[in-house]
């Protein structure tokens, strides 16, 4: 019976000149940052692929486009994406069901066990199956060729089926969270009813409970399929040394290769557009096997479903999944903290090869104390910029609803659904001089651009779920008591939806500060990141300090994520 | 206090039309209620009148002040107007406390601190909610919310009280000590109150003045709860007063018959209009009264008791008549059995043109 669309842009009118201003500002404000940090790198990429010194210049993309380097690594990024995709969701789904609807014991401790590979940053866990199971110096395949004696090692992580095998231990949770909830808010009835009508329980599983988590499903696998596609982390510790290439590896070693050069940067912006194109289809293909129906019998209200008994399947499948969970989190773990100690790689893991030397190297080296300065400065520095302006983009959308609002949430998602490597080639093309003389390259500022393009999102979407939840007569009421529109946003509003903003800076503070991916192309001699430190720490056979630095880095997570439970457990009062 | 009018009120919502040259006056010191079924344009109306939305044409007047003028060019910003308001979905801040809450509307008026502390106290004594001076709305039920944005509405003193649908989330006996309270609240500051709700039955127990809204943004009577129940001005402020029969009415010769699927002889007076073909009778249940005398028979299909009253379904011809009777007629004139065939009477018969396609109905 209400219509309120539109009401605060009405407000303004209402209010005269002045009002007319404030809001009219904030919608400029959007539009120019929006402009500067995700459309020009984004331009620039496209600019650059197709046109050469002003001029349309297919050749270089052509060449790229037929490069068989390229053609191999794109054959590659698809194997291994389609490959993660379908496993991760497979154990996601099979686990979430167990946890959410099954007698299996311990349920809370295991989901909140279930939620660490989520944490774990996966380059880490890769360094940590390298370790184990390289296809030459891995301890585990020694010691298997040892105890068996074995004429050759057993397990070679470097593959692409070892890439698969790591992609999905930390990427499943992508899934399992979602149906886990989706389990959570379905109504049981809909299974009983089945029940009653005759289905055997098998059946119910197979015709009810999984249609109806199927659009919480393909949310995740979603998410698995994109973010393994962009993923690079892993594939260029595992593969990069045997040569096999995704397209986001490819990309660093193009421009690795060249040192740099305009000509190399050009190439990877090339392999970039292929990368993007690459997404893009994913994307579509997605929606288009997914999208058959969407179900609106999801409650918002919680309620307790009947749980499924395992009887005497209970105790196996307990044990496989705690087995899985030493596997993808205790197992590499422990292992990153075993090589940290050693006096050098290579040497027996027996007690006297151990010494702490690893820590005093990394602590006394100016380079990780800088790596570790730097990430926090960036990483708080987005996480409070993207704070405040996805909360203004929010604003802008939800509430003034300007023309071209449309325009503003898509190009606000965009860096979402492009590879944190492709934006770093953006970033570089658009920063380094060629705009207006700002040159930013070598800068620790150049981080901090790419990572406002790429994480503004996040931001953008809590503050905008929380501005929702802000019903207009809320403000309506605070202008009626005599409050001016300023006044009203200062008492009213903002307050409301300080929660998600602080909860929205924590989603960006905490990849970012275990993030590789983007800083790998942007990085200088003196503006390592955390992870980029520990990464060529790794590189240049540094290994048992790249370890002890990892071990640092993963202690340093686990405080700060336990920090942030505690903080946003206490401010959930709205 | 002050009068309100709205004169030639038009506002638009892209293409769908809510109110077209809509004109209201209320005077001062009086209850207004404005009925109206879902979508009429009631909170439309009240919206321009807080300033929350800028009609297209007309003027708002609140006692001398001009609100809103399209023709002068004058329009006064939400938080300049005065006006209370007590929002259909309460509005209560979840982030203050109740007393914070109560207190804002003084807060923004710069009024002394220890002033505010006590006039917020006494706006919680006039709705029973002192004790909750410092929970959080999310502690309180509905209810206890909307007495909060009353208390909130009635803290200062505003020109004008608007009440949105206010009392719609409470229970049977605490809506009725609030319309009393509301009534008691307005004799004492002697308020001009515009009371939203579609809820007629509320609003016959509360207002002096009653507007009845159409569904296209239409006034359709505007008078006293007397005038408005006794003479209904059309169809549908009949209709949509209370529960109501209708009976087509058709001449046979010189005789008038009710067209009850076969034609029935009707006994009682038909205005020459009406006798003329196309019209129907509308008479509400308690106008139905049980004669034995009466020619016009009808049979008792069910028969409920209410606890103050019997109502029954009755069938005339192929029609259905509803039938309120009193504790007191039912005593004095007894009542009547299922499947029993009695003489009934219609009393303050009104006679309105047929509805298009309804015919058949």
């Amino acid at each position: 019976m209400k219509k309120y669309g539109g009401v605060s842009a009405e407000l303004a009118a209402v209010d005269g000149r002045k009002r007319l201003n404030m809001d009219k500002i904030m919608t400029a404000l959007c539009f120019v940052l929006l402009l500067i940090i995700v459309v020009v790198p984004i331009f620039m990429i496209i600019y650059n692929a197709f046109f050469f010194e002003g001029k349309l210049d297919v050749r270089m993309f052509v060449e790229q486009l037929t490069e068989p380097n390229n053609l191999g690594a794109m054959w590659n990024t698809l194997k291994i994406a389609a490959l993660t995709t379908v496993l991760g969701t497979i154990m996601g789904v099979f686990y979430a069901w167990l946890l959410g609807r099954s007698d299996i014991p311990a349920k809370g401790l295991m989901r909140a066990l279930f939620n660490i590979p989520y944490m774990f940053p996966p380059f880490l866990g890769a360094m940590a199956w390298d370790m184990m199971f390289n296809g030459r110096s891995g301890y585990i395949n020694k010691w298997l060729v040892q105890v068996f004696g074995l004429s050759s090692m057993p397990i070679n992580i470097n593959s692409v089926w070892g890439i698969v095998f790591v992609e999905v231990s930390y990427y499943f949770p992508f899934v399992f969270m979602q149906v886990v909830s989706a389990l959570e808010r379905m109504d049981p009835t809909l299974e009983e009813s089945a029940r009653i009508a005759g289905a055997k329980q098998r059946q119910v599983i197979w015709k009810i409970t999984l249609p109806l988590v199927k659009p919480a499903i393909s949310a995740g696998a979603l998410l698995i399929l994109t973010t393994s596609l962009a993923h690079f982390g892993v594939p260029a510790i595992l593969g990069y040394a045997k040569r096999i290439y995704t397209l986001p590896t490819r990309i660093y070693e193009v421009i690795y290769n060249s040192g740099g050069s305009f000509d190399g940067i050009r190439q990877g912006a090339a392999i970039s557009v292929m990368l993007v194109v690459v997404v893009a289809l994913a994307l579509i293909l997605q929606n288009r096997i997914l999208s058959a129906g969407s179900y609106d019998i999801i409650k918002g209200k919680s309620m307790r479903p009947t749980l499924i008994k395992l009887r005497g399947a209970k105790i196996p499948l307990l044990l496989l999944a705690i087995l899985t969970l030493v596997m993808i989190v205790i197992v590499p773990l422990v292992m990153i903290v075993l090589i940290s100690f050693l006096k050098a790689y290579g040497l027996p893991l027996e007690f006297k090869n151990f010494t702490f030397a690893q820590y005093e190297k990394v602590f006394s080296a100016n380079g990780t104390i800088a790596s570790i300065r730097n990430s926090l400065f960036v990483s708080i520095t987005a996480g409070i910029i993207c704070m405040f302006l996805g909360t203004l983009v929010a604003y802008v959308v939800q509430k003034i609803k300007p023309k071209g609002k449309g325009v503003l949430e898509v190009v606000s998602m965009l860096p979402y659904a492009i590879p944190g490597t492709v934006l770093s080639i953006g970033v570089i093309l658009a920063w380094s001089g060629r705009i207006a003389g700002i040159n930013l390259y070598n800068t620790i500022w150049i981080i901090l651009v790419a990572y406002l393009a790429r994480y503004l999102s996040f931001s953008m979407k809590t503050s905008s779920a929380a501005l929702l939840q802000v019903h207009s007569s809320l403000e309506e009421a605070a202008r009626v008591c005599g409050a001016s529109h300023t006044e009203s946003l200062a008492d009213i509003t903002l307050p409301l939806i300080r929660p998600a903003m602080v909860s929205g800076f924590f989603l960006i503070f905490l990849p970012a500060m275990r993030e590789v991916t983007t800083s790998i192309l942007l990085y200088g001699p003196y503006t390592r990141t955390l992870g980029v430190q520990i990464y060529s720490l790794r590189d240049a056979g540094m290994i048992p300090q790249a370890a002890a630095l990892a071990t640092v880095a993963i202690g340093i997570i686990i405080i700060l994520n336990t920090l942030v439970t505690k903080l946003t457990k206490d401010k959930k009062g709205v | 206090m002050a009068n309100v009018k709205f004169e030639d009120i038009t506002f638009r919502y892209g293409s769908n039309t809510v109110l077209e040259h809509f004109s209201l006056n209320v005077e001062s010191g009086t209850i207004v209620c404005l009925v109206g079924p879902s979508g009429c344009g009631k909170t439309t109306l009240v919206r321009a009148l807080l300033g929350l939305i800028k009609p297209e044409t007309g003027s708002i007047t609140v006692g001398d002040r001009v609100l809103y003028s399209a023709q002068k060019r004058i329009n006064v910003p939400a938080e300049k107007r005065n006006i209370g308001i007590v929002f259909q979905d309460y509005a209560v801040w979840p982030h203050m406390t109740v007393v914070e809450n109560v207190s804002y509307p003084l807060k923004k008026q710069r009024v002394p601190k220890n002033e505010i502390r006590k006039r917020a106290m006494r706006a919680l004594e006039q709705v029973h909610m002192t004790e909750y001076a410092n929970h959080l709305p999310n502690q309180l039920s509905g209810g206890q919310q909307q007495r909060v944005a009353i208390a909130r509405a009635l803290v200062v003193d505003s020109d004008v009280l608007v009440m949105d649908e206010p009392i719609t989330n409470l229970d049977a006996k605490l809506r009725e000590e609030m319309l009393l309270e509301i009534r008691m609240i307005q004799k004492r500051l002697n308020a001009t109150i515009l009371y939203i709700t579609h809820d007629q039955q509320s609003a016959l127990q509360l207002c002096d003045k009653m507007a009845i809204m159409e569904q296209n943004g239409v006034l359709c009577q505007y008078g006293t709860d007397e005038e408005i129940i006794l003479r209904p001005a059309n169809r549908f402020t009949f209709e949509f007063i209370g529960v109501s029969n209708f009976i087509p009415v058709v001449k046979d010769g010189a005789q008038m018959m009710l067209d009850c699927g076969e034609k029935i002889a009707y006994p009682g007076e038909v205005p020459p209009e009406a006798a003329a073909g196309g019209y129907e009778m509308g008479v509400r249940p308690n106008d139905v009264v049980f004669d034995k005398n009466s020619p016009l028979k009808a049979r008792v299909d069910s028969r409920v008791f209410l606890g103050s009253e019997y109502n029954y379904f009755l069938s005339l011809g192929s029609r259905q008549v509803r039938v309120q009777q009193s504790m007191l007629d039912a005593r004095t004139r007894g009542i009547a059995q299922e499947g029993e065939t009695v003489g009934i009477r219609f009393l303050n018969t009104r006679f309105y043109p047929l509805k298009k396609g309804a015919e058949t109905a």
